[in-house]
C-alpha cells in the first residue's frame, strides 16, 4: 500500500496559508452536534480539547491520572522554541525549520515541519496571554537561550520549568472549558481500546482505575494525544505512569506505528546507581549553554577518580579531555542530543567513564561560574576581585539560572554541583516513532487523529532540544483544531454515534477478555520484574547502539519473555477496585508487542541516522551513515497479529527545499 | 539499613482504615524513598499480599502526583521536598518510619496512601485563568512585564498542586494553594483584568469543598515542597476584600 502524506500543493511557505483557506469548515451550529475524544491531557491533548471545547464542539477528554495537570509534558525542563527572532541573530521561520530537518537527519516530512515553524510564534503569543510567566529580562521583554544542534537563541524558558509553566497554561484554559461545560473531564479513566465502525474511528472503551468499571464512549472522531513509549526501556526519564497502550491499541486495530525505533537517548541525565533504580533524572539540555564535558585523558587519572584517591578538581585543563569541543568545533559542548550521547558512550566503552562501573561522564560550570562571577564583579565596580569573591557573585548568576537543577542534582546524588563536576550519562528520554500521520495529522484510520509525542511526524530521526514543547502546542493550538475540519466537514449529517451497536460490544469483549486472561494466569511473577528485563534487553541491544546481530537474537529474547509473562505472571486483587498492579500488567503486555516491532524496524533500516545508531554503519570517525538511496523513507509498520510478520508500508520522502548532506557540527 | 514501617492500610482488607508494620533489612541508603516502597512492594506481592497503594508518577518532584505524610510531615522532614526526591540517606538506621494519607475532608481516602484532589481542579475551573481563546493573542513582546512582576508570578506559579499545604494545615485550609494561583495571574497584566473576579469566585468554591479557614499559622509555608511563600495569602486577601468592598461583581 503506498502511503498519502495528503500534503497539499504549492510551494513550501505558502502550504499551510493556502490550506487553512481552503480546508472545509464545519459552521457553528454543527459543532454543537459533533463529538470529539480527546485523549491525554499533555500539552497536545490539553491545548487541543481546550481549543476544541472554544470552537464549539462537544469535546470528552480522558486522563489516567488523577488530574490533567499531572501530564509528563510538566517535567520538561529546558524551553520551547519559536522563530520570534526577538535576538535579532538572524533566526527565521525558514531557519527553524531547516534546523528541524537537519537535526532530525533528514528522515521527516518537509510540508510538517515547516508548518510547525510557521506557527511556533503563535505559540509564545498564546502563552503569554494566558499568563505563562516565561523569564524576561530588565526591560520586561522576554529572554532568550540556546539549545542544542542550532547556532542561535530561539528558546524561551520559565527557568527550568517551562513544561510545568506551559502545560498549567493549558491546563487552565482547559479547565475554563470544563466550568463552561464545552469539555467534559474523566479523569482516573484509561483507554484500552478504540472502536472502529465501517472503518471510521467512532470511540473509545475505557477502565475506570478506581472501580475497574469498562466503559464504551462514542464521538464522530478519536484524537490520541497518549505520549511517547520511552518506558519500553523501563528505565527512562518518562515519568512511572507513561505507556504505549492507548496507541498500541490503535496500533492493533490498524492504525500504522512509524519508525517505532527512532528513540533519543539524552546526553545530561543522572547515571544509574542501583537495581533498585525506578527512574532516571533529566537535567536539563540548557546546562550544556554553560556546562563543559569533559572525562580525563589518562587512564591512571580515571583509575585514581574511581577510587577516591583523586577529585576531578585537582585535573590541570591539559589534564583533561573536553571530547565535544576537541571533535565539533562550530558546536562544541552544543551538539545535538544523539551525537553528544554517542560521543559519551565511545569514552566509556574506551574505559575513561568517571564512575566505578565507566557509565559517566563529566558536566563541568566551574569555568561559566569564574566568567559570569568576573562579569556581574565588573558591573558593580569592582575592578581587582579575588578568586572568592568572582566565585560567589558567579554562583549566584549560575544559580538564578539553574538553581532547580543545581538543586534536584544534590538530592540525588548528595553532592554539591557548585562545587564539583556533575557527573551525567545518558538515558532514553523522548521517542520519534508514534503513529503514522498524514498532513491532517490523521492516521490511516479515517477518525482517528494522533497528536504531540503520540505521532512521528516532525522530528525525523533526532528531536532537537526545546521542540517536543513547541510541537505539542502547535499541534493542540493551531494545527488539529483546523485539520480536523477536514474530516468533521463530512459528518455534520451522521447524527449522535450509537454505544450500543456491535462493534462497541465487542470492543468492550474484547477488554474485558484480557483483563480476565491476566487475572487468571496466577503464576509468579511480578509485572514490575518482567518490565524490568525487557529494558534490559531493549537498552542493550536496541538503545544508543546496535547491530543485525544482537537485534535478532532480542528479538528471539523479547518473545520469550513475552511467553513467560503469559504464563507465569502474577497480577494481586482483581478488576474492580484500585488496582495499579492490573494497570501495570496490560501496559507491560503491550510494550512487550511493542518492543519487537522496534527490533523489527531497527533490524529493517540498513544505515544510521539519528538516534538510530547500526555500529555496521558508520564513517571512519565514527559517525552516522545514513542511506538516503535506499532509505529516505517513512517506516509505517501494519500489524497482522500475535506471532505474525508486520507488514511495512513505506512513504517516500520528498525534499524539494532542502538538499540532503552529511549531517556534520564540526 | 534496617527499618520499621508502620504504614496506613485503607480500603479491601482493612476497610475501616489501620497501621500495618512492615520490617525492612536491607534499605540502600541511595535509594530514594518512593523506591524504598516498591521494594516492599515488590516482596509483598512476591508473598502474594495486596501491595501498598500510593500515588507517584514524575518522580522529579514536579507532577505533584505523590501525597503521603512521612512521620508526620506531607513529604516528609526534609524542607522543600516532594516524598519522591527523599533519599534514605536521611534516614536513621534502625528507625520507625510512619507513613499516612494527608488527611483531610476535601481530600477523601481513596486507598491505602492514595487520597482524591480533584476539588483542586474544581477550584481551577471556577477561575484559575485567563479567559482568553486560542488565536486572540497579540504579539508576546507587545506588553512589557517587569522583571521583578514576572519572577515573583513565577514564584507562586511554580505550586505543584500536590495538596501538602493542607496536609500540613490544622484547619485543613486550602488558602496557599489558592492563594498560589490568584497572586500568580494578578501580578501580570494578561491576568490583571479578572483579578478580582477570579479571586471572589476561587474563595467561593474553595469554601463550597470544605477547606477550612486560615489561621495564620504558616505551617503550610513550612512543608510545601516548593516553598510557595505565605505572602500570596496576604495579597490574596487584599484582591478579595477590594473586590468585596469595592465596586467588582458580588459573587
Amino acid at each position: 500500500m503506498k502511503l498519502d502524506g495528503k500534503v497539499p500543493a504549492g510551494s513550501l511557505s505558502e502550504k499551510w496559508t493556502n490550506y487553512r483557506s481552503t480546508v472545509p469548515l464545519v459552521a457553528p451550529n454543527n459543532k454543537r452536534r459533533i463529538d470529539i475524544i480527546v485523549v491525554g491531557t499533555g500539552l497536545a491533548g490539553a491545548s487541543a480539547a481546550a481549543t476544541l471545547g472554544e470552537l464549539g464542539y462537544n469535546v470528552k477528554v480522558f486522563t489516567f491520572h488523577d488530574s490533567p495537570r499531572r501530564a509528563h509534558s510538566i517535567a520538561a525542563q529546558g524551553g520551547i522554541n519559536a522563530a520570534k527572532n526577538y535576538q535579532n541573530d538572524g533566526d527565521s521561520v525558514y531557519r527553524l525549520f531547516y534546523d528541524t530537518i537537519k537535526g532530525g537527519d533528514y528522515r521527516s516530512r518537509e510540508s510538517n515541519v515547516h508548518r510547525l515553524a510557521e506557527v511556533s510564534v503563535n505559540i509564545i503569543d498564546q502563552a503569554v496571554a494566558q499568563g505563562v510567566p516565561f523569564a524576561r529580562e530588565y526591560g520586561g521583554l522576554l529572554a532568550n537561550r540556546s539549545f542544542g544542534g542550532v547556532q542561535v537563541s530561539r528558546t524561551f524558558y520559565a527557568r527550568g520549568q517551562t513544561g510545568q509553566q506551559l502545560l498549567l497554561g493549558a491546563y487552565q484554559s482547559l479547565s475554563r472549558q470544563i466550568s463552561l461545560g464545552n469539555v467534559e473531564m474523566y479523569n482516573r479513566h484509561e483507554m484500552l481500546d478504540v472502536v472502529i465502525v465501517d472503518g471510521k474511528a467512532r470511540g473509545i472503551i475505557t477502565r475506570n482505575l478506581l472501580n475497574g468499571k469498562i466503559e464504551r464512549h462514542a464521538a464522530h472522531a478519536v484524537v490520541l494525544g497518549t505520549g511517547g513509549y520511552g518506558n519500553v526501556f523501563y528505565l527512562s526519564t518518562n515519568a512511572m505512569n507513561c505507556n504505549v497502550t492507548a496507541a498500541w491499541r490503535a496500533t492493533k486495530r490498524g492504525a500504522f506505528m512509524a519508525n517505532p525505533c527512532f528513540t533519543q537517548i539524552h546526553p545530561t541525565c543522572i547515571p544509574v546507581s542501583g537495581d533498585y533504580q525506578s527512574k532516571l533524572t533529566l537535567m536539563s539540555e540548557s546546562l550544556r549553554n554553560d556546562g563543559r564535558v569533559w572525562v580525563p585523558k589518562k587512564m591512571e587519572d580515571v583509575q585514581a577518580i574511581r577510587e577516591g584517591r583523586l577529585k576531578p578538581t585537582d585535573l590541570t585543563e591539559e589534564e583533561r579531555d573536553y571530547y565535544l569541543e576537541r571533535r565539533y568545533p562550530a558546536f562544541g559542548n552544543l551538539v545535538p542530543r544523539d551525537v553528544a550521547s554517542r560521543a559519551a558512550k565511545q569514552v566509556c566503552d574506551e574505559g575513561r567513564g568517571v564512575n566505578q562501573n565507566s557509565l559517566a561522564v563529566y558536566l563541568d560550570f566551574n569555568d561559566a561560574i569564574m566568567r559570569y562571577g568576573r562579569s556581574e564583579a565588573h558591573t558593580r565596580g569592582m575592578h581587582n576581585p579575588d578568586e572568592g569573591t568572582v566565585r560567589q557573585l558567579g554562583e549566584k548568576v549560575v544559580e538564578a539560572k539553574y538553581g532547580n537543577l543545581f538543586e534536584m542534582y544534590e538530592k540525588i546524588k548528595g553532592q554539591n554541583p557548585y562545587k564539583t563536576p556533575m557527573m551525567i550519562y545518558p538515558a532514553v528520554h523522548y521517542t520519534m516513532g508514534g503513529l503514522w500521520v498524514d498532513y491532517n495529522l490523521e492516521t490511516n484510520i479515517p477518525g482517528l487523529f494522533a497528536i504531540g509525542e503520540a505521532n512521528f511526524s516532525d522530528h525525523g530521526a533526532n528531536r532537537l532540544g526545546a521542540s517536543a514543547l513547541m510541537q505539542g502546542l502547535a499541534d493542540g493550538y493551531f494545527v488539529l483544531p483546523y485539520t480536523i475540519g477536514q474530516f468533521l466537514a463530512g459528518e455534520i449529517r451522521t447524527g449522535p454515534i450509537d454505544p450500543d451497536q456491535e462493534p462497541f460490544a465487542e470492543a468492550e469483549n474484547n477488554v474485558k477478555g484480557q483483563i480476565d486472561r491476566l487475572l487468571s494466569i496466577d503464576g509468579s511473577q511480578s509485572p514490575e520484574s518482567i518490565h524490568r528485563r525487557l529494558g534490559r534487553i531493549m537498552w542493550d541491544y536496541c538503545g544508543m547502539a546496535r547491530n543485525a546481530e544482537g537485534l535478532k537474537s532480542a528479538r528471539q529474547m523479547i518473545r520469550e519473555l513475552r511467553e513467560e509473562f503469559w504464563n507465569d505472571l502474577y497480577v494481586a486483587g482483581t478488576n474492580e477496585e484500585y488496582n495499579p498492579e492490573l494497570e501495570k500488567a496490560y501496559r507491560v503486555a503491550d510494550f512487550l508487542e511493542l518492543g519487537e516491532l522496534m527490533v523489527v524496524d531497527a533490524l529493517d533500516r540498513n544505515e544510521s541516522c539519528g538516534g538510530h545508531f547500526r555500529e555496521e554503519y558508520q564513517s571512519e570517525e565514527g559517525e552516522a551513515l545514513r542511506n538516503d538511496e535506499d532509505y529516505a523513507y517513512v517506516s509505517a509498520w501494519e500489524y497482522k497479529g500475535w506471532d505474525e510478520e508486520p507488514e511495512l508500508h513505506k512513504e517516500e520522502l520528498v525534499f524539494e527545499n532542502v538538499e540532503l548532506k552529511t549531517r556534520s557540527y564540526k | 539499613m534496617k527499618l520499621r514501617l508502620k504504614i496506613w492500610r485503607e480500603g479491601g482488607e482493612f476497610p475501616k482504615g489501620q497501621f500495618q508494620t512492615y520490617q525492612m533489612d536491607d534499605v540502600n541508603p541511595d535509594m530514594s524513598f518512593l523506591e524504598m516502597l516498591d521494594v516492599l512492594n515488590e516482596r509483598l506481592v512476591a508473598e502474594k499480599k495486596r501491595p501498598i497503594a500510593f500515588e507517584h508518577d514524575c518522580r522529579e518532584g514536579i507532577c505533584g502526583t505523590c501525597s503521603m505524610v512521612i512521620n508526620g510531615y506531607p513529604h516528609g522532614p526534609m524542607q522543600g521536598t516532594t516524598a519522591c526526591q527523599l533519599h534514605m540517606r536521611h534516614f536513621k538506621d534502625g528507625e520507625t518510619i510512619t507513613i499516612e494519607p494527608f488527611r483531610a475532608k476535601a481530600f477523601p481516602v481513596l486507598r491505602d496512601l492514595v487520597v482524591d484532589r480533584s476539588s483542586f481542579d474544581r477550584i481551577i475551573e471556577s477561575g484559575g485563568y485567563v479567559a482568553v481563546n486560542t488565536g486572540q493573542a497579540q504579539d508576546a513582546n507587545a506588553i512589557p512585564v517587569r522583571k521583578e512582576a514576572a519572577d515573583e508570578a513565577f514564584n507562586a506559579a511554580t505550586c505543584i498542586g500536590c495538596g501538602a499545604c493542607v496536609a500540613a494545615c490544622p484547619n485543613a485550609s486550602a488558602m496557599l494553594f489558592v492563594s498560589a494561583k490568584v497572586s500568580h495571574l494578578a501580578m501580570l497584566p494578561q491576568g490583571k483584568p479578572e483579578a478580582k473576579r477570579r479571586a471572589q469566585a476561587m474563595v467561593a468554591q474553595m469554601d463550597k469543598e470544605g477547606f477550612g479557614n486560615c489561621s495564620n499559622i504558616t505551617a503550610c509555608e513550612a512543608e510545601c515542597p516548593k516553598e510557595i511563600s505565605v505572602e500570596n495569602i496576604a495579597r490574596m486577601n487584599r484582591e478579595y476584600f477590594s473586590s468585596v468592598l469595592g465596586s467588582e461583581t458580588n459573587a
